[in-house]
Protein backbone atom coordinates (compact mmCIF):
# COMPACT_ATOMS: atom_id res chain seq x y z
CA UNK A 1 0.00 0.00 0.00
CA UNK A 2 2.89 2.31 0.75
CA UNK A 3 4.25 1.74 -2.75
CA UNK A 4 0.77 1.94 -4.29
CA UNK A 5 0.41 5.59 -3.23
CA UNK A 6 4.14 6.33 -2.96
CA UNK A 7 4.11 7.25 0.73
CA UNK A 8 7.48 8.12 2.24
CA UNK A 9 7.14 6.02 5.39
CA UNK A 10 5.32 2.77 6.08
CA UNK A 11 3.99 4.15 9.38
CA UNK A 12 2.10 6.80 7.43
CA UNK A 13 -0.39 4.11 6.38
CA UNK A 14 -3.14 3.50 8.94
CA UNK A 15 -5.62 0.72 8.32
CA UNK A 16 -9.23 1.73 8.88
CA UNK A 17 -12.64 0.40 7.86
CA UNK A 18 -12.53 2.60 4.79
CA UNK A 19 -12.78 6.22 3.67
CA UNK A 20 -15.67 7.03 5.99
CA UNK A 21 -13.70 6.01 9.06
CA UNK A 22 -10.55 7.68 7.75
CA UNK A 23 -12.32 11.02 7.35
CA UNK A 24 -13.99 10.69 10.73
CA UNK A 25 -10.62 9.93 12.27
CA UNK A 26 -9.05 13.09 10.87
CA UNK A 27 -12.08 15.31 11.51
CA UNK A 28 -12.30 14.10 15.06
CA UNK A 29 -8.62 13.88 16.03
CA UNK A 30 -7.16 16.74 14.01
CA UNK A 31 -10.30 18.82 14.47
CA UNK A 32 -10.37 18.54 18.25
CA UNK A 33 -6.68 19.36 18.49
CA UNK A 34 -6.41 22.17 15.95
CA UNK A 35 -9.83 23.68 15.13
CA UNK A 36 -10.98 26.65 17.17
CA UNK A 37 -13.94 29.03 17.21
CA UNK A 38 -14.11 31.01 13.98
CA UNK A 39 -11.74 28.73 12.06
CA UNK A 40 -12.92 27.56 8.68
CA UNK A 41 -13.14 24.18 6.97
CA UNK A 42 -13.66 24.09 3.20
CA UNK A 43 -15.37 21.20 1.44
CA UNK A 44 -16.77 21.12 -2.10
CA UNK A 45 -20.22 20.81 -3.61
CA UNK A 46 -19.12 17.54 -5.22
CA UNK A 47 -18.60 15.73 -1.93
CA UNK A 48 -20.11 12.46 -0.80
CA UNK A 49 -22.00 12.78 2.50
CA UNK A 50 -19.08 11.05 4.20
CA UNK A 51 -16.85 14.03 3.38
CA UNK A 52 -19.48 16.52 4.56
CA UNK A 53 -21.12 15.19 7.70
CA UNK A 54 -17.94 14.49 9.78
CA UNK A 55 -16.84 18.08 9.11
CA UNK A 56 -20.26 19.46 10.01
CA UNK A 57 -20.11 17.54 13.26
CA UNK A 58 -16.66 18.77 14.26
CA UNK A 59 -17.41 22.34 13.12
CA UNK A 60 -20.47 22.37 15.35
CA UNK A 61 -18.46 21.06 18.27
CA UNK A 62 -15.52 23.45 17.77
CA UNK A 63 -17.68 26.45 16.72
CA UNK A 64 -15.88 26.47 13.40
CA UNK A 65 -17.42 27.37 10.06
CA UNK A 66 -17.96 25.09 7.06
CA UNK A 67 -17.52 26.67 3.62
CA UNK A 68 -18.37 25.10 0.27
CA UNK A 69 -16.65 25.37 -3.13
CA UNK A 70 -19.43 25.76 -5.72
CA UNK A 71 -19.84 23.47 -8.74
CA UNK A 72 -20.24 24.59 -12.38
CA UNK A 73 -22.96 23.43 -14.77
CA UNK A 74 -20.71 20.72 -16.22
CA UNK A 75 -19.79 19.47 -12.76
CA UNK A 76 -16.38 21.04 -12.19
CA UNK A 77 -15.25 22.98 -9.14
CA UNK A 78 -15.19 26.76 -9.42
CA UNK A 79 -11.55 27.39 -8.66
CA UNK A 80 -11.88 31.18 -8.63
CA UNK A 81 -14.52 30.88 -5.94
CA UNK A 82 -12.22 28.50 -4.06
CA UNK A 83 -9.38 31.04 -4.15
CA UNK A 84 -11.74 33.62 -2.65
CA UNK A 85 -12.82 31.25 0.12
CA UNK A 86 -9.25 30.69 1.25
CA UNK A 87 -7.94 32.92 4.04
CA UNK A 88 -5.82 32.70 7.14
CA UNK A 89 -8.95 31.40 8.88
CA UNK A 90 -8.91 28.28 6.66
CA UNK A 91 -7.54 25.34 8.65
CA UNK A 92 -8.69 22.32 6.63
CA UNK A 93 -9.65 21.71 3.00
CA UNK A 94 -11.37 18.40 2.30
CA UNK A 95 -12.23 17.46 -1.29
CA UNK A 96 -12.49 14.31 -3.34
CA UNK A 97 -10.01 13.28 -5.99
CA UNK A 98 -12.87 12.08 -8.20
CA UNK A 99 -16.60 12.59 -7.77
CA UNK A 100 -18.65 9.45 -7.19
CA UNK A 101 -21.81 10.92 -8.74
CA UNK A 102 -20.39 12.71 -11.77
CA UNK A 103 -16.92 11.25 -12.22
CA UNK A 104 -15.20 14.66 -12.27
CA UNK A 105 -11.48 14.40 -11.54
CA UNK A 106 -10.59 17.44 -9.48
CA UNK A 107 -7.35 19.40 -9.91
CA UNK A 108 -6.24 18.31 -6.47
CA UNK A 109 -2.60 19.29 -6.89
CA UNK A 110 -3.58 22.90 -7.46
CA UNK A 111 -6.19 22.77 -4.67
CA UNK A 112 -3.54 21.46 -2.26
CA UNK A 113 -0.92 24.01 -3.22
CA UNK A 114 -3.38 26.91 -2.84
CA UNK A 115 -4.45 25.63 0.59
CA UNK A 116 -0.86 25.31 1.73
CA UNK A 117 -0.25 28.95 0.83
CA UNK A 118 -2.67 29.94 3.63
CA UNK A 119 -1.35 27.28 5.99
CA UNK A 120 -4.31 24.89 5.77
CA UNK A 121 -4.00 21.09 5.69
CA UNK A 122 -5.69 19.13 2.92
CA UNK A 123 -7.54 15.82 3.05
CA UNK A 124 -8.24 14.04 -0.23
CA UNK A 125 -11.08 11.51 -0.42
CA UNK A 126 -9.63 9.05 -2.91
CA UNK A 127 -12.46 6.51 -2.84
CA UNK A 128 -13.31 6.91 -6.52
CA UNK A 129 -9.76 7.50 -7.72
CA UNK A 130 -7.72 4.68 -6.27
CA UNK A 131 -8.49 2.09 -8.95
CA UNK A 132 -8.41 4.53 -11.86
CA UNK A 133 -5.93 7.37 -11.32
CA UNK A 134 -2.22 7.41 -10.47
CA UNK A 135 -1.77 8.38 -6.85
CA UNK A 136 1.49 9.82 -5.61
CA UNK A 137 0.93 11.43 -2.24
CA UNK A 138 4.42 12.93 -2.17
CA UNK A 139 3.99 14.57 -5.54
CA UNK A 140 0.52 15.80 -4.62
CA UNK A 141 1.91 16.94 -1.26
CA UNK A 142 -1.48 16.16 0.34
CA UNK A 143 -1.63 15.93 4.12
CA UNK A 144 -4.19 13.12 4.24
CA UNK A 145 -5.40 10.67 1.60
CA UNK A 146 -8.22 8.17 2.12
CA UNK A 147 -8.90 4.92 0.27
CA UNK A 148 -11.62 2.26 0.50
CA UNK A 149 -10.69 -1.27 -0.45
CA UNK A 150 -14.10 -2.10 -1.95
CA UNK A 151 -13.75 0.64 -4.57
CA UNK A 152 -10.64 -1.04 -5.93
CA UNK A 153 -11.70 -4.67 -6.29
CA UNK A 154 -10.89 -5.47 -2.64
CA UNK A 155 -13.18 -6.62 0.17
CA UNK A 156 -15.62 -4.33 2.00
CA UNK A 157 -14.93 -2.97 5.47
CA UNK A 158 -11.29 -2.09 5.06
CA UNK A 159 -9.24 0.77 3.69
CA UNK A 160 -6.57 3.22 4.69
CA UNK A 161 -5.78 6.65 5.92
CA UNK A 162 -2.51 8.08 4.68
CA UNK A 163 -1.24 10.97 6.76
CA UNK A 164 2.01 12.87 6.79
CA UNK A 165 4.10 11.51 9.64
CA UNK A 166 4.70 14.85 11.34
CA UNK A 167 0.95 15.56 11.36
CA UNK A 168 -0.07 12.13 12.59
CA UNK A 169 2.47 12.41 15.39
CA UNK A 170 0.94 15.67 16.56
CA UNK A 171 -2.60 14.29 16.52
CA UNK A 172 -4.21 12.68 19.58
CA UNK A 173 -5.52 9.09 19.31
CA UNK A 174 -9.01 8.66 17.89
CA UNK A 175 -9.97 5.44 19.64
CA UNK A 176 -8.57 3.91 22.81
CA UNK A 177 -7.95 0.22 23.35
CA UNK A 178 -5.47 -2.53 22.81
CA UNK A 179 -2.44 -2.20 20.53
CA UNK A 180 -2.54 1.63 20.56
CA UNK A 181 -0.86 1.88 23.98
CA UNK A 182 2.70 1.76 25.26
CA UNK A 183 1.97 1.50 29.00
CA UNK A 184 -1.30 1.49 30.87
CA UNK A 185 -1.72 2.23 34.54
CA UNK A 186 -4.86 3.60 36.19
CA UNK A 187 -2.97 6.82 36.73
CA UNK A 188 -1.80 7.34 33.15
CA UNK A 189 -1.57 5.72 29.76
CA UNK A 190 1.15 6.41 27.25
CA UNK A 191 0.49 5.80 23.57
CA UNK A 192 2.19 3.57 21.06
CA UNK A 193 4.10 4.81 18.02
CA UNK A 194 2.64 5.25 14.56
CA UNK A 195 0.73 3.62 13.00
CA UNK A 196 -0.42 1.63 16.06
CA UNK A 197 -1.53 4.79 17.90
CA UNK A 198 -4.44 4.96 15.45
CA UNK A 199 -5.11 1.24 15.14
CA UNK A 200 -6.83 0.37 18.42
CA UNK A 201 -8.16 -3.14 18.74
CA UNK A 202 -7.60 -6.27 16.70
CA UNK A 203 -7.28 -5.25 13.05
CA UNK A 204 -9.14 -6.70 10.09
CA UNK A 205 -6.23 -8.95 9.15
CA UNK A 206 -7.89 -11.18 6.58
CA UNK A 207 -9.37 -8.38 4.50
CA UNK A 208 -6.09 -6.46 4.48
CA UNK A 209 -4.38 -9.54 3.03
CA UNK A 210 -7.12 -9.69 0.39
CA UNK A 211 -6.65 -5.98 -0.29
CA UNK A 212 -3.04 -6.72 -1.11
CA UNK A 213 -4.27 -9.11 -3.81
CA UNK A 214 -6.48 -6.34 -5.20
CA UNK A 215 -3.43 -4.08 -5.42
CA UNK A 216 -1.56 -6.84 -7.25
CA UNK A 217 -4.49 -7.20 -9.65
CA UNK A 218 -4.42 -3.47 -10.46
CA UNK A 219 -0.64 -3.36 -10.74
CA UNK A 220 -0.56 -6.39 -13.02
CA UNK A 221 -3.02 -4.79 -15.41
CA UNK A 222 -1.31 -1.44 -15.06
CA UNK A 223 -3.17 1.75 -14.21
CA UNK A 224 -2.40 3.30 -17.59
CA UNK A 225 -3.98 0.37 -19.40
CA UNK A 226 -6.96 0.43 -17.04
CA UNK A 227 -7.44 4.17 -17.49
CA UNK A 228 -7.16 3.94 -21.28
CA UNK A 229 -9.76 1.16 -21.51
CA UNK A 230 -12.14 2.89 -19.13
CA UNK A 231 -11.77 6.21 -20.89
CA UNK A 232 -12.60 4.63 -24.23
CA UNK A 233 -15.76 3.12 -22.74
CA UNK A 234 -16.69 6.40 -21.08
CA UNK A 235 -16.42 8.42 -24.28
CA UNK A 236 -18.32 5.75 -26.22
CA UNK A 237 -21.12 5.63 -23.64
CA UNK A 238 -21.37 9.40 -23.17
CA UNK A 239 -21.64 9.96 -26.93
CA UNK A 240 -24.25 7.25 -27.39
CA UNK A 241 -26.32 8.34 -24.41
CA UNK A 242 -26.13 12.00 -25.39
CA UNK A 243 -27.40 11.07 -28.86
CA UNK A 244 -30.41 9.30 -27.36
CA UNK A 245 -33.45 11.56 -27.53
CA UNK A 246 -34.76 12.42 -24.06
CA UNK A 247 -31.50 11.68 -22.22
CA UNK A 248 -29.76 14.48 -20.35
CA UNK A 249 -26.21 13.80 -19.20
CA UNK A 250 -25.35 15.04 -15.71
CA UNK A 251 -21.63 15.64 -15.30
CA UNK A 252 -19.65 16.39 -18.43
CA UNK A 253 -16.38 17.63 -16.97
CA UNK A 254 -13.27 17.54 -19.12
CA UNK A 255 -11.38 15.20 -16.81
CA UNK A 256 -13.45 12.27 -15.65
CA UNK A 257 -13.24 8.76 -14.30
CA UNK A 258 -15.51 6.33 -16.08
CA UNK A 259 -18.96 6.97 -14.67
CA UNK A 260 -21.79 8.62 -16.53
CA UNK A 261 -24.81 9.96 -14.73
CA UNK A 262 -27.97 10.80 -16.64
CA UNK A 263 -31.63 11.57 -16.26
CA UNK A 264 -34.55 11.16 -18.62
CA UNK A 265 -37.14 13.90 -18.56
CA UNK A 266 -40.44 12.57 -17.22
CA UNK A 267 -39.17 9.14 -16.18
CA UNK A 268 -38.14 8.44 -12.62
CA UNK A 269 -34.60 7.11 -12.18
CA UNK A 270 -35.88 4.20 -10.05
CA UNK A 271 -38.03 3.03 -12.97
CA UNK A 272 -35.09 3.20 -15.36
CA UNK A 273 -32.90 1.24 -12.95
CA UNK A 274 -35.55 -1.40 -12.44
CA UNK A 275 -36.18 -1.78 -16.15
CA UNK A 276 -32.47 -2.13 -16.88
CA UNK A 277 -32.25 -4.69 -14.10
CA UNK A 278 -34.73 -6.94 -15.89
CA UNK A 279 -32.19 -7.05 -18.75
CA UNK A 280 -29.36 -7.89 -16.39
CA UNK A 281 -27.82 -4.42 -16.49
CA UNK A 282 -26.67 -3.08 -13.12
CA UNK A 283 -26.68 0.68 -12.65
CA UNK A 284 -26.94 2.76 -9.54
CA UNK A 285 -29.96 5.02 -9.08
CA UNK A 286 -30.72 7.71 -6.53
CA UNK A 287 -28.82 10.61 -5.03
CA UNK A 288 -25.59 8.61 -4.62
CA UNK A 289 -25.10 10.05 -1.08
CA UNK A 290 -24.57 13.49 -2.63
CA UNK A 291 -27.83 15.29 -1.93
CA UNK A 292 -26.33 18.82 -2.01
CA UNK A 293 -24.95 18.06 -5.49
CA UNK A 294 -28.36 16.84 -6.69
CA UNK A 295 -29.86 20.08 -5.34
CA UNK A 296 -27.27 21.98 -7.36
CA UNK A 297 -28.62 20.39 -10.54
CA UNK A 298 -32.25 20.68 -9.41
CA UNK A 299 -32.82 16.92 -9.54
CA UNK A 300 -33.69 14.23 -7.01
CA UNK A 301 -31.27 11.69 -8.37
CA UNK A 302 -29.72 10.18 -11.46
CA UNK A 303 -29.07 6.87 -13.13
CA UNK A 304 -25.34 6.22 -13.01
CA UNK A 305 -23.62 3.76 -15.26
CA UNK A 306 -20.05 2.82 -14.24
CA UNK A 307 -17.54 1.23 -16.57
CA UNK A 308 -14.67 -0.88 -15.43
CA UNK A 309 -11.85 -3.07 -16.68
CA UNK A 310 -14.23 -5.96 -17.34
CA UNK A 311 -16.83 -4.00 -19.37
CA UNK A 312 -17.13 -3.89 -23.14
CA UNK A 313 -18.60 -1.63 -25.82
CA UNK A 314 -21.15 -4.34 -26.61
CA UNK A 315 -22.45 -3.99 -23.05
CA UNK A 316 -22.81 -0.25 -23.52
CA UNK A 317 -24.81 -0.93 -26.69
CA UNK A 318 -27.13 -3.08 -24.58
CA UNK A 319 -27.42 -0.32 -21.99
CA UNK A 320 -28.38 2.25 -24.60
CA UNK A 321 -30.79 -0.15 -26.26
CA UNK A 322 -32.43 -0.75 -22.86
CA UNK A 323 -32.72 2.98 -22.24
CA UNK A 324 -34.27 3.49 -25.70
CA UNK A 325 -36.85 0.79 -25.03
CA UNK A 326 -37.86 2.38 -21.73
CA UNK A 327 -38.25 5.79 -23.34
CA UNK A 328 -40.29 4.30 -26.17
CA UNK A 329 -42.56 2.50 -23.74
CA UNK A 330 -43.12 5.32 -21.27
CA UNK A 331 -43.38 8.27 -23.62
CA UNK B 1 -65.82 -10.00 -7.16
CA UNK B 2 -64.16 -11.36 -4.03
CA UNK B 3 -60.61 -10.63 -2.96
CA UNK B 4 -59.60 -14.14 -3.97
CA UNK B 5 -61.27 -13.84 -7.38
CA UNK B 6 -59.49 -10.53 -8.05
CA UNK B 7 -56.17 -12.16 -7.19
CA UNK B 8 -56.87 -15.15 -9.42
CA UNK B 9 -57.68 -12.80 -12.28
CA UNK B 10 -54.31 -11.04 -11.82
CA UNK B 11 -52.48 -14.37 -11.63
CA UNK B 12 -54.03 -15.53 -14.88
CA UNK B 13 -53.19 -12.25 -16.65
CA UNK B 14 -49.58 -12.43 -15.53
CA UNK B 15 -49.28 -16.08 -16.54
CA UNK B 16 -49.68 -14.93 -20.17
CA UNK B 17 -46.37 -13.09 -19.87
CA UNK B 18 -44.65 -16.43 -19.44
CA UNK B 19 -42.18 -15.21 -16.82
CA UNK B 20 -40.52 -12.65 -19.13
CA UNK B 21 -39.14 -10.16 -16.62
CA UNK B 22 -39.07 -7.15 -18.90
CA UNK B 23 -42.58 -7.76 -20.21
CA UNK B 24 -43.81 -8.25 -16.65
CA UNK B 25 -42.43 -4.93 -15.51
CA UNK B 26 -43.80 -3.21 -18.62
CA UNK B 27 -47.20 -4.72 -17.85
CA UNK B 28 -47.08 -3.51 -14.26
CA UNK B 29 -46.31 0.00 -15.49
CA UNK B 30 -49.16 -0.24 -17.98
CA UNK B 31 -51.56 -1.15 -15.19
CA UNK B 32 -50.29 1.86 -13.26
CA UNK B 33 -51.06 4.13 -16.19
CA UNK B 34 -54.66 2.92 -16.09
CA UNK B 35 -55.09 3.76 -12.42
CA UNK B 36 -57.74 6.53 -12.11
CA UNK B 37 -56.08 9.90 -11.51
CA UNK B 38 -55.88 10.97 -7.91
CA UNK B 39 -56.99 14.42 -6.87
CA UNK B 40 -53.86 16.61 -6.69
CA UNK B 41 -55.11 18.08 -3.38
CA UNK B 42 -54.94 14.62 -1.83
CA UNK B 43 -51.22 14.31 -2.53
CA UNK B 44 -50.24 15.61 0.89
CA UNK B 45 -47.52 14.55 3.29
CA UNK B 46 -50.23 13.05 5.53
CA UNK B 47 -51.30 10.70 2.74
CA UNK B 48 -47.80 9.46 1.97
CA UNK B 49 -47.28 5.77 2.80
CA UNK B 50 -44.40 5.56 5.25
CA UNK B 51 -41.72 3.03 4.46
CA UNK B 52 -41.70 3.39 0.67
CA UNK B 53 -38.56 4.69 -1.02
CA UNK B 54 -40.66 6.08 -3.85
CA UNK B 55 -43.47 8.45 -2.99
CA UNK B 56 -46.84 6.73 -2.71
CA UNK B 57 -50.01 8.58 -1.79
CA UNK B 58 -53.02 6.64 -0.58
CA UNK B 59 -56.50 7.75 0.51
CA UNK B 60 -59.52 5.72 1.53
CA UNK B 61 -63.20 6.40 2.07
CA UNK B 62 -66.17 4.24 3.01
CA UNK B 63 -68.95 3.96 0.40
CA UNK B 64 -71.95 1.65 0.81
CA UNK B 65 -70.07 -0.48 3.31
CA UNK B 66 -67.02 -0.94 1.08
CA UNK B 67 -63.71 0.93 1.01
CA UNK B 68 -62.75 3.00 -2.01
CA UNK B 69 -59.01 3.50 -2.32
CA UNK B 70 -57.25 6.08 -4.43
CA UNK B 71 -53.51 6.05 -4.97
CA UNK B 72 -50.68 7.52 -6.97
CA UNK B 73 -46.87 7.37 -7.02
CA UNK B 74 -44.00 9.37 -8.46
CA UNK B 75 -42.51 6.27 -10.05
CA UNK B 76 -44.21 4.21 -12.75
CA UNK B 77 -43.45 0.76 -11.36
CA UNK B 78 -44.59 1.60 -7.86
CA UNK B 79 -47.76 3.09 -9.30
CA UNK B 80 -48.35 -0.20 -11.07
CA UNK B 81 -47.75 -2.15 -7.89
CA UNK B 82 -50.15 -0.06 -5.83
CA UNK B 83 -52.72 -0.31 -8.65
CA UNK B 84 -52.75 -4.09 -8.15
CA UNK B 85 -53.67 -3.63 -4.51
CA UNK B 86 -56.29 -0.99 -5.30
CA UNK B 87 -57.84 -3.38 -7.82
CA UNK B 88 -57.96 -6.23 -5.30
CA UNK B 89 -59.25 -4.26 -2.34
CA UNK B 90 -61.53 -1.65 -3.89
CA UNK B 91 -65.18 -1.79 -2.74
CA UNK B 92 -64.38 -4.71 -0.41
CA UNK B 93 -65.73 -4.68 3.15
CA UNK B 94 -63.29 -3.55 5.86
CA UNK B 95 -63.54 -6.91 7.57
CA UNK B 96 -62.70 -8.82 4.40
CA UNK B 97 -59.67 -6.61 3.76
CA UNK B 98 -58.46 -7.16 7.31
CA UNK B 99 -58.77 -10.93 6.99
CA UNK B 100 -57.48 -11.10 3.42
CA UNK B 101 -54.82 -13.62 2.57
CA UNK B 102 -52.70 -12.14 -0.22
CA UNK B 103 -51.16 -14.93 -2.23
CA UNK B 104 -50.90 -13.42 -5.73
CA UNK B 105 -47.40 -11.97 -5.19
CA UNK B 106 -45.59 -15.29 -5.05
CA UNK B 107 -47.80 -16.72 -7.84
CA UNK B 108 -46.77 -13.96 -10.25
CA UNK B 109 -43.14 -14.27 -9.10
CA UNK B 110 -42.99 -10.75 -7.77
CA UNK B 111 -39.90 -11.43 -5.66
CA UNK B 112 -37.96 -12.01 -8.89
CA UNK B 113 -38.49 -8.53 -10.25
CA UNK B 114 -38.75 -6.30 -7.24
CA UNK B 115 -35.84 -5.94 -4.86
CA UNK B 116 -35.83 -5.94 -1.07
CA UNK B 117 -36.45 -2.22 -0.83
CA UNK B 118 -39.52 -2.36 -3.06
CA UNK B 119 -40.72 -5.48 -1.21
CA UNK B 120 -40.59 -3.53 2.04
CA UNK B 121 -42.40 -0.65 0.38
CA UNK B 122 -45.05 -3.02 -0.96
CA UNK B 123 -45.56 -4.48 2.50
CA UNK B 124 -45.96 -0.93 3.82
CA UNK B 125 -48.74 -0.26 1.28
CA UNK B 126 -50.60 -3.40 2.34
CA UNK B 127 -50.20 -2.46 5.98
CA UNK B 128 -51.56 1.02 5.35
CA UNK B 129 -54.60 -0.39 3.51
CA UNK B 130 -55.28 -2.81 6.35
CA UNK B 131 -54.95 0.04 8.87
CA UNK B 132 -57.62 1.96 6.95
CA UNK B 133 -59.80 -1.15 7.02
CA UNK B 134 -59.33 -1.47 10.77
CA UNK B 135 -60.19 2.18 11.29
CA UNK B 136 -63.39 1.94 9.20
CA UNK B 137 -64.40 -1.32 10.89
CA UNK B 138 -64.01 0.25 14.34
CA UNK B 139 -65.88 3.36 13.22
CA UNK B 140 -68.81 1.32 11.89
CA UNK B 141 -69.02 -0.79 15.02
CA UNK B 142 -68.99 2.25 17.30
CA UNK B 143 -71.77 3.83 15.26
CA UNK B 144 -74.05 0.82 15.78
Amino acid sequence: MQAFINAKHTEEIIFTRGVTESINLVASSYGRAFLNAGDEVIVSGLEHHSNIVPWQMICEERKSVLKVIPVTAVGELELDAYRKLLSNKTKVVAVNHASNSLGTINPVKEIISLAHQVGAVVLIDGAQASAHVHIDVQELDCDFYCISSHKMYGPTGTGILYGKKELLEKMPPYMGGGEMIKDVTFAKTTYNDLPYKFEAGTPNIGDVIALNEAINFINNLGKDAIAAHEHELLVYAADKLAATKGVRLIGTAKEKVSVQSFVIEGIHHFDIGQMLDTRGIAVRTGHHCTQPLMDRFGIEGTVRASFSVYNTKAEIDQLVEGVERIIKFLK
Amino acid sequence: MSIAQAQDEIISEFSLLDGDMEMTVFYIMELGQKLPAMNENDKTEDNVVKGCQSKVWLTARLENGGIVFEADSNTAITKGLVSLLVRIFNTQKPEDILNADLYFMSKIGMERFIGTQRSNGFAAMIKQMKLYALAFKTQTELAK
